[in-house]
């Protein structure tokens, strides 16, 4: 663990377990002075005050070294996936197994969102069977529509809008990931946990 | 209501921004010049983050429907109605502004604030996210709101745009070699012309790793100096994506200067202290 500046207003928090990164997340949203929280693969970042950063990392630091509590987990969401993805089959050829054996094991998986990013409500979902395990496109998309499931390295998301995009796309699902009505717009925030479902082929 | 009847380049809603919502994605967005932003509104007498339009290189025209007392602050524009004053103009006044000869970014601040809804708490136009109010296009009428403070009745000087940004090396300085960062530094770098408001790309000499592989995604700010593989270094607008894979050498300190680096200046980093990397 380590505690890094970023610029003078903010502290970006290092550890070395990307289990420990929601947890630190929750409990740094309590503490005085944290003014914002934002969890990525590996680390938190903490937006605060200058004359907060001392106290701030002495407090971090305590909390990064508490054991998790596995049972803080938030709620459950499963998401429809029609398996049709236009890199399903490939990425089959590339992991060394057949379509049919990778979506079972994509769908199968328990997922967590472990933190959002790239646009508003993209979720980085953890819990990928490392099988699936696969880097980018060496080609990004200039245009992957809305509701495309994808893979890239250890993560599995799906793209709430319109965008470019070099994720291998194993499916789709009409669920509504960005709502600005909603309160809050994403579906998936961090903590959530998320079940894929396979909708049967027609 | 006040007429958009050209916009210039770009122009388009801004205050200080979308802020707390970086955890599910959302850019922080907001005004690029903010000490431009708040000057203009207390110049007319409003709070500090009203809404104003943010005009990138001038050409923007507007029809005032309704008498209004306005300001201009940030890159000086031909046309103005004052420098860096409150004007009252009754209805039917047109404002046109020409092309600054310095800087970049111009806030026209209006008595009231423009009162276009507000989209998770801010009226600002996220240009990457599409969020809030779409840029501003000929023909759109734009709301007016109410202001309880007094115009100060002051003018206020206003400080000569600086070419040098103040950074603060790190998080990720360990990454590269001692000589990068001396160059990230030492060196004039130039601003290039695909620069917008999600991030100021320049070009230098490349600053060199001295490891390989990638980052895990990481939390970013605006002002974050990130360094993708070729090198280049690209400073963080307020439009930048909130998470990012390439190591951010430093971040700077005032972002408000870099709202006003056009393509082709030159700009320099300047540092409190050298980076404490070893190595």
């Amino acid at each position: 663990m380590r505690i890094l500046h970023y610029g003078d207003e903010a502290l970006l928090v290092e550890l070395d377990d990307p289990e420990r990164v929601l947890p630190l997340a929750t409990a740094a949203r309590g503490e005085p002075g944290a003014l914002e929280v934002v969890p990525a693969a590996r680390s938190v970042l903490v937006r605060a005050a200058r004359e907060s950063q001392p106290s701030l990392i002495a407090r971090l630091t305590e909390l990064a070294q508490q054991p998790t509590s596995p049972a803080e987990v938030g709620d459950e969401v499963v998401v429809d996936i029609s398996y049709d993805g236009p890199d399903l089959a490939d990425t089959a050829v590339l992991l060394g197994m057949s379509p049919q054996s990778l979506v079972r094991r994509h769908a199968e998986g328990s997922y967590v969102v472990a933190f959002c990013g790239f646009a508003p409500g993209f979720a980085y979902l953890r819990g990928l069977d490392s099988a699936l395990h696969a880097p980018r496109l060496p080609e990004p998309r200039t245009r992957v529509p809305a509701g495309a499931v994808g893979i890239a390295g250890e993560f599995t998301g799906i793209y709430p809008r319109e965008s470019p995009g070099g994720w291998r796309l194993l499916g789709r699902t009409d669920a509504i990931l960005w709502d600005l009505e909603r309160d809050p717009p994403a579906l998936l925030v961090p903590g959530t946990r998320v079940r894929f479902r396979a909708a049967t082929p027609t | 209501m006040i007429e958009v009847v050209a916009p210039g380049p770009l122009a388009t809603i801004q205050d200080l921004g979308r802020v707390g919502y970086a955890a599910l994605g959302v850019p922080r967005s907001g005004a690029f010049d903010r000490a431009a932003l708040r000057l203009a509104n207390r110049l007319v007498g409003n709070p500090p983050g009203a809404a104003a339009i943010e005009v990138m290189f001038g050409g923007l025209q507007l029809h005032l429907l309704r008498p209004a007392t306005v300001a201009l602050t940030g890159a000086v524009c031909p046309g103005a109605p004052d420098r860096a004053a409150a004007v009252t103009l009754p209805a039917g006044a047109r404002i046109r502004l020409g092309a600054p000869a310095h800087g970049l970014r111009s806030y026209l601040a209006v008595r009231g604030g423009f009162a276009v809804p507000a989209v998770l708490g801010s009226r600002s136009t996220d240009t990457l996210s599409g969020i809030g109010p779409s840029p501003l296009r000929p023909g759109d009428l734009l709301p007016i709101g109410e202001t309880a403070d007094p115009v100060p009745g002051v003018s206020a000087a206003e400080a000569t745009p600086s070419q040098v940004l103040r950074v603060r090396y790190g998080p990720r300085d360990d990454w590269f070699t001692a000589q990068a960062r001396r160059l990230l530094i030492e060196t004039a770098w130039e601003v290039r012309p695909e620069s917008d408001r999600v991030g100021l790309r320049l070009t230098g000499p490349p600053l060199a790793r001295v490891r390989d592989g990638e980052l895990p995604s990481e939390p970013t700010l605006p002002g974050a100096v990130q360094v993708p593989p070729d090198g280049r270094p690209i400073v963080f607008g307020p439009d930048a994506p909130v998470t990012g894979g390439y190591p951010v050498i430093a971040v700077v300190t005032d972002l408000d200067p870099a709202a006003q680096l056009r393509p082709g200046d030159a700009v320099r980093f300047s540092a409190a202290r050298f980076s404490s990397a070893g190595g």
